[in-house]
């Protein structure tokens, strides 16, 4: 997965130490503060390398303050890495040329673009003179994204009194107005409803597929890796875990399979209990963990006893496969954990 | 949605010929939107506006009791006359040179992370915030004409005759100045919060600096007899190499004669070379700050 073909995105060595001070309050602390800071540094990010398609989509996954904000930051050029080299679309990032600030946007959730007390439309307006788009083009691709979110409605009403899930969308057709060839996005459906976060998977891999847009998504919901991703990069404790298919993760991570049982009477449950394996009882469900590799030895044995109505034989969920795969991950030699830099408001 | 189709045909005869003049379209449609979003709170600037004039009205009782207590016909050069006058001068070039909100909304903006908007999209901070400032003093002008424009009726006997036409125009452009130098400074001082989390402490004690050596408080010919330790320099003269009177004493001194000739002129090419200066100044904050900024807060 490291050598992509036409690399949109090619990242070396790309390193982040943040220096983080401790802050006094008050007036004359302020003023002593000018001469005398205290502060220690923290590895938000360790030497990245990775390299992306043109037109890959891929979940850059990790727990919280593993680096992923940090990571994505420095490929949009808010900020400037401590080591190494990134390269986006041919540029690098933090030189922030407006010939590069052209061509890519960043969604980061809950953080607006809008204006908030005028209706979106303004909002657009002033992107369309911001990044120079051409009249015709830009009616046609913001009345394009507006119907595909069915949000044109919404768009002559203050974003103020919208709800979280609509300026979710309209910021999303803000980021795509000059149709960016890469796309960051920053946990998009963060505390939105199941049908806003299906929507906005829909019209993501729609724009995704039509318009060969590059994306990179951070995201805490399976759902959305599940939806949108072939290719996931796990980042803990600011280094890469994991660079490959959401396939090959489940193959590689999980060793047992989840088999679901409906159970007749209490009988039933006993035998199963005799057998010896992994189980758990709810109520009139038996949850067994079964070794992959003997799943079709174990089947038969376990509904021979009968009592069993129904069953069913799934994957261990994604969620729980990438906890484990956070929790496996090596802990940092330095004392300073990166959690701390991201908390730091 | 018709108004962005209209703006959109009027520009599509553009080309590339015409690069620097999609700066200046960049800049009137945000100078446009400010406009509409500082329309928003119309209700909460016509009482902000009208609020303004209160403290004038204790100065004037203030300085006819100072003047009822002494048999002093004049303090400092300055009659009653010319101190109400004085007072309702620095209130114009307040209007002009004070820019509230400004450097604790971009220390905001840098604290809370908003300000990457800015490094993501291809447009200038700084151009920015002047656009939206001049909407903010537009919108302020068009409501505070007809206060100012009463209370100037009402104390007319307090100034002295119309000046001549070259004082007017000195006056005149030390209030454009002294709006460009006001803002660029106040632009810097937010950008402190590249470096300082916290920088409201910092910002009170700037304002108390200002409101004391701008001559906002009392005309600075009054500091002309106090000395600085350094023989032979009085505070006034101090004072006069710094920034700040540019903001409230100068245009008011201008316009009642207190500096005139030469004197004028030179103050007046100070006041542009201070105006560089911290355009210079706020330019080195961005690209410095902008460099070493960390973006934290998500």
């Amino acid at each position: 997965m490291s050598a992509a073909k036409d690399p949109v995105i090619r990242v070396a060595g790309l390193a982040k130490d943040y220096r983080v001070f401790d802050k006094p309050e008050g007036l004359l602390a302020s003023i002593r503060g000018i001469f005398h800071r205290s502060s220690r540094v923290v590895e938000a990010l360790r030497g990245v390398d990775l390299e992306v398609g043109r037109g890959e989509f891929v979940a850059l996954l990790g727990p919280n303050g593993a680096g992923k904000t940090t990571f994505l930051k420095l490929l949009s050029g808010i900020i400037t890495p401590s080591r190494g080299t990134a390269h986006v679309l041919g540029h690098v990032p933090w030189e922030r040329a407006d010939d590069f600030r052209r061509r890519f946007a960043l969604v980061m959730g809950q953080r607006n673009q809008l204006w908030w007390d005028l209706p979106a439309a303004e909002s657009f307006r002033l992107h369309q003179e911001i990044y120079r788009i051409d009249p015709a083009r830009f009616a046609r691709t913001r009345d394009e994204l507006v119907d595909m979110l069915g949000v044109r409605k919404l768009i002559l009403q203050p974003v103020r009194e919208l709800s979280l899930g609509e300026r979710m969308k309209l910021e999303l057709v803000a980021a795509l107005l000059h149709e960016p060839e890469v796309l960051f996005l920053d946990e998009p459906t963060i505390g939105l409803d199941v049908v806003a976060q299906h929507t906005i998977h829909e019209f993501l891999r729609h724009v995704q597929r039509e318009r060969q847009v590059t994306v990179i998504l951070t995201t805490h919901y399976m759902k959305d890796v599940a939806a949108l991703c072939e290719r996931v990069v796990v980042i803990t404790h600011g280094d890469i875990l994991y660079d490959g298919s959401l396939v090959e993760i489940v193959d590689r991570f999980t060793t047992h399979k989840i088999v679901t049982l409906d159970l007749d009477d209490a009988a039933a449950a006993r035998h199963l209990e005799r057998l010896g394996y992994p189980c758990e009882i709810r109520g009139p469900q038996a949850i067994l963990r079964i070794d992959r590799a003997r799943i079709a030895d174990v089947l038969p044995e376990v509904l021979r006893g009968g009592g069993v109505r129904d069953v069913s034989v799934e994957d261990v969920p994604l969620e729980e496969i990438v906890a484990e795969l956070f929790r496996s991950a090596p802990a940092r030699p330095t004392a300073a954990s990166p959690a701390t830099a991201e908390a730091t408001p | 949605m018709s108004q962005a189709g209209a703006t959109g045909e009027a520009g599509s005869g553009l080309t590339a010929a015409w690069q620097p003049l999609a700066g200046l379209r960049i800049w009137l449609t945000m100078l446009t939107i400010c406009i509409e979003e500082r329309l928003v709170y119309r209700g909460d600037f016509i009482l902000g506006t009208l609020m303004r004039f209160l403290p004038i009205v204790t100065q004037i009782f203030l300085w006819t009791a100072v003047f009822a207590a002494t048999s002093r016909p004049d303090i400092a050069g300055y009659s009653r006359n010319d101190i109400v006058a004085y007072y309702l001068l620095t209130m114009v070039t307040r209007a002009f040179s004070s820019m509230p909100g400004l450097s604790s909304g971009i220390a905001r903006s840098i604290r809370d992370g908003s300000v990457k908007k800015y490094l993501v999209q291809p447009v200038d901070y700084v151009s920015f915030l002047l656009a939206a400032r001049v909407a903010h003093k537009l919108v302020y002008y068009l409501i505070a004409i007809f206060p100012f424009g009463l209370v100037f009726f009402l104390c007319r006997s307090y100034f002295p005759p119309l000046p001549d036409a070259a004082t007017i125009l000195a006056f005149l452009a030390s209030l454009l100045m002294s709006f460009l130098l006001g803002f660029f400074m106040e632009a810097a001082l937010g950008m402190l919060g590249f470096w300082f989390l916290e920088v409201s402490s910092l910002m009170f004690a700037y304002m108390l600096v200002q409101y004391l050596l701008s001559g906002h408080m009392f005309p600075l010919d009054m500091l002309a007899g106090i000395p600085t330790g350094i023989a032979g320099v009085s505070l006034a003269e101090v004072v006069r190499w710094l920034p700040f009177h540019y903001t409230a004493y100068f245009p008011a001194a201008v316009w009642l004669g207190k500096i005139h000739g030469p004197e004028r002129t030179a103050a007046l090419f100070a006041e542009a070379a201070w105006v560089i200066v911290m355009i210079v100044v706020c330019r080195l904050a961005w690209w410095r700050g902008t460099r070493r900024w960390s973006a934290f807060g998500g």
